[in-house]
């Protein structure tokens, strides 16, 4: 076991994007009560820099491996297709259009309500976007089209970003 | 003759083996002490029984200084140099304190944090803390007739980096060995989980004197995981003692001006508040110049008045709901914590939110301290199944200043800590040699909405045309929750870096000169201070290495284990002299010297918890 073991062999799974999230969290509990600086609390400085260390890419890993369009993007990464998202912006028409329309509802959105049922309508549209992601990774392993549909998952996520921000004002 | 004592290995023949280590509440009314003794973990009573300290510190004529009660009952006979709710101004400049105007102080304005000008002189709140903690120490060194090893102290979760940082200055500046800084709604559902053996997701509602956080955890075969924290650093008991206050001078048509005044009224408002807990009618009643004020109030009246403050606590109870992306159904259980909570409307409110009664089996103003002091326990080594594990989170995310006044994120809160996360930037004029770098907390976009951390600079990067050098920033923010932040431009190696505390917080040669003017330790003798506190950490050392090799030894060939018992014997040897440079050398030499036995034996624990997993899973 290294530090600079994949996430996946770290926690001791298959390296795909479907995920058992009880599984996940049950071994990141685990390895941090090896690992956590509390631990270690009575011993020397070397061993508390190391568990710091550990603590540190074990809490790294989960971050990614828990969110599934992060995970999405590591895999990716993985497979030579990194996503770069700052080079690639290009996008799909339709998937443009899309975006505008929902930038469009949430402007005209004035209620909590409004937003809500805004952000339960572009939620439902990421799942399934995100298990489209799923069967590319997993079924095709086109990492260079995987790529493509985690750069839309990160518009999707941006506007529920703004979503989220517009519904903590409405509630301030 | 004497007999030889035998001992196994990892345990230790001095009849003190178990380190004495207590939790702290210090909190913006009051303050209080626990430790686990005989297996129970219980708050620490003073010389009359009491349990609770008031967080109140009354600077006398000759230096004197009154802490707690005696100081508390002075407090509208003294106001300027009887110093309460300081918490409320840890690491805050002047600007940063709300009603300040409506307070009795001198508030001196500095650089870094506000003080307070008393006949004593000026007083900043780590000083005025320091106080408070030195006094609960020695509570709890007279109650074992023993030093401490050392201590957990609570803060709010929602405290930030100068909040955390001056916190820990103070328990340096009242002597203490700081185990660690854990979050109060932490502890108290450590409190509450262990004693009710509870699973699941759990609220901590905590609404203090001055300070409200909201945190949800998730219990799990004692694995303690905060999911999601939020709050108000600044609204809390006092807040309702104020509008209390304010509305009854309205109500008669009067005001309160001069800092007797001032100080007369909330000490009448917040008697007021705790009479109507329990009865329907009170009368905030005391002395002012003039006429005195009697103003006759029904709890209707009260919660109706203060319902705002308690509006903004439902608010910052559904956002971190939002934040954790939890239905308020999924909640298993809400703990009520903070005194401030036997307000009836309180737990009302709290329930119709939830749909379900919060728990309030635990007494409210204990709860913490207790959750602290099992903590303390463990972390010292005396817990027996050492199943607990803390994992906390950073309540507000931490950013760098880029283009434009704007602020780019680089850990999010709510993150598990602890964390390290770097970000790569670029300069932007050709042949740029040196890079700001502003370190800032909040959840805004501009950085003139957040606070401002720390700034540094990153000098001697080689000439470049714009856009070429690679400057990589990465923040590590420790279990503590404490951040340091570091810049490396990759392509020279040219580094910089910062532990953040020169803008909040005090400089560790500023501790070192307090500590030396004789500050909360006047008794102590620095020299033999240090020599005993070296030969702790050697014995610390010795015993954990011999732990270590005991358990674990095998992992090492001959050769590498005769050399990390030269170097034990080694210290051992330099340990029974009293030059306590030479024993921090020797301690230092033999981490050194087992740190790839430390990453070897980490490794094997991985695994176990892997081979584990993959066992439980058949």
């Amino acid at each position: 076991m290294n530090l600079s073991d994949d996430d996946f062999t770290l926690f001791g799974l298959p390296q795909r994007f479907a995920l058992d999230r009880a599984a996940l969290d049950d071994c990141w509990r685990a390895l941090q009560a090896r690992v956590h600086p509390d631990r270690f609390a009575s011993e020397g400085a070397a061993a508390q820099r190391l568990a710091m260390q550990w603590a540190v890419r074990v809490n790294e890993a989960y971050q990614r491996l828990k969110d599934p369009l992060k995970r999405g993007a590591y895999l990716c990464e993985l497979r030579g297709a990194p996503i770069q998202a700052e080079n690639n912006t290009a996008m799909p028409a339709a998937f443009l259009m899309q975006q505008m329309a929902w930038r469009e509802a949430l402007d005209e959105a004035d209620s909590l309500a409004s937003v809500e049922a805004l952000d339960e309508q572009v939620a439902a549209h990421e799942q399934a976007l995100l298990a489209e992601l799923g069967r590319t990774l997993d079924g095709t392993a086109d990492a260079s089209a995987a790529a493509q549909q985690v750069r839309a998952l990160m518009f999707v996520a941006r506007f529920r970003n703004d979503i989220g921000r517009r519904l903590e004002a409405l509630d301030a | 003759m004497a007999l030889l004592q035998l001992s196994e290995p990892g345990q230790t023949p001095d009849p003190h083996a178990r380190r004495i280590a207590v939790g702290i509440d210090l909190g913006t009314t009051h303050s209080l002490v626990a430790a686990v003794r005989h297996g129970v973990a219980e708050c620490l009573p003073d010389g009359d029984g009491r349990v609770i300290l008031p967080s109140v510190v009354r600077y006398l004529d000759g230096g004197g200084r009154q802490i707690g009660f005696d100081a508390r009952q002075a407090q509208a006979d003294d106001p300027e140099n009887t110093l309460a709710s300081v918490k409320r101004f840890m690491g805050r400049r002047l600007a940063d304190v709300t009603g300040a105007d409506k307070l009795p102080y001198r508030f001196v304005d500095q650089p870094g944090m506000v003080a307070v000008e008393t006949r004593a002189g000026l007083k900043t709140p780590v000083e005025v803390s320091a106080e408070i903690l030195a006094t609960l120490r020695y509570r709890a060194e007279d109650t074992f007739s023993d030093d401490l090893y050392g201590a957990v102290i609570t803060v709010p979760a929602y405290f930030d980096d100068a909040q955390r940082q001056a916190t820990k200055d103070a328990a340096q500046l009242a002597g203490l060995n700081v185990l660690r800084l854990i979050n109060e709604p932490t502890a108290a559902a450590v409190a509450y989980g262990l004693d009710n053996g509870s699973e699941g997701l759990y609220a901590v509602y905590d609404l203090g004197g001055g300070t409200f956080d909201i945190s949800l955890l998730r219990l799990s075969r004692g694995v303690f995981e905060v999911v999601a924290t939020g709050g108000d650093a600044a609204l809390g008991g006092d807040d309702f003692d104020q509008a209390l206050a304010d509305w009854a001078l309205a109500r008669a048509g009067r005001s309160a001006s001069s800092p007797h005044d001032k100080r007369a009224v909330l000490v009448a408002a917040r008697a007021a508040k705790e009479a109507l807990t329990d009865a329907d009618q009170a009368v905030l009643a005391c002395e002012l110049a003039g006429p005195p004020l009697a103003v006759p109030v029904s709890r209707a009246e009260f919660d109706a008045l203060t319902r705002p403050l308690v509006e903004r606590t439902l608010s910052a109870v559904r956002k971190v709901l939002r934040d954790a992306k939890v239905k308020r159904e999924e909640v298993m259980g809400v703990v009520m914590v903070g005194g401030s909570t036997r307000m009836p409307a309180i737990p009302a409110a709290v329930g119709e939110l939830f749909g379900r009664a919060p728990l309030t089996n635990l007494n409210p103003d204990e709860v913490v301290a207790v959750g602290a002091a099992i903590q303390a326990n463990a972390l010292a080594g005396n817990a027996q199944d050492g199943e607990l594990l803390l994992l906390d989170v950073i309540p507000l995310s931490l950013g760098l200043e880029t283009m434009g006044g704007l602020v780019e994120r680089v850990i999010e809160r709510n993150t598990t800590i602890p964390v390290a996360k770097a970000q790569d930037f670029t300069t932007f004029k050709d042949g740029q040699t040196a890079m700001a770098i502003h370190v800032l907390q909040g959840e805004r976009e501009l950085v003139a909405d957040c606070r401002s951390l720390a700034r540094f600079e990153l000098r001697g990067i080689p000439p470049m045309v714009a856009g070429a050098a690679r400057i990589r920033v990465t923040f590590q923010v420790d279990a503590d929750g404490l951040l340091s932040v570091a810049a490396r431009e990759l392509g020279s190696g040219v580094e910089a870096s910062v532990v953040v505390k020169p803008s909040y917080g005090l400089a560790d040669d500023q501790i070192a000169q307090m500590l030396k003017d004789g500050f909360a330790s006047a008794e102590v003798d620095m020299a033999a201070r240090s020599l005993r506190e070296s030969r702790v950490e050697a014995e610390r050392m010795t015993l954990a290495t011999r732990a270590a090799l005991a358990a674990d030894g095998e992992l090492l060939d001959a050769a590498e284990r005769d050399s990390i018992e030269a170097l034990l014997v080694d210290l051992n040897r330099i340990a029974a002299g009293d030059d306590h440079a030479a024993i921090d050398s020797a301690v230092e030499r033999l981490a050194d010297g087992t740190e790839a036995f430390a990453a070897a034996r980490m490794n094997r624990g991985i695994q176990a918890a892997l081979t584990g997993r993959k066992l439980n899973d058949l």
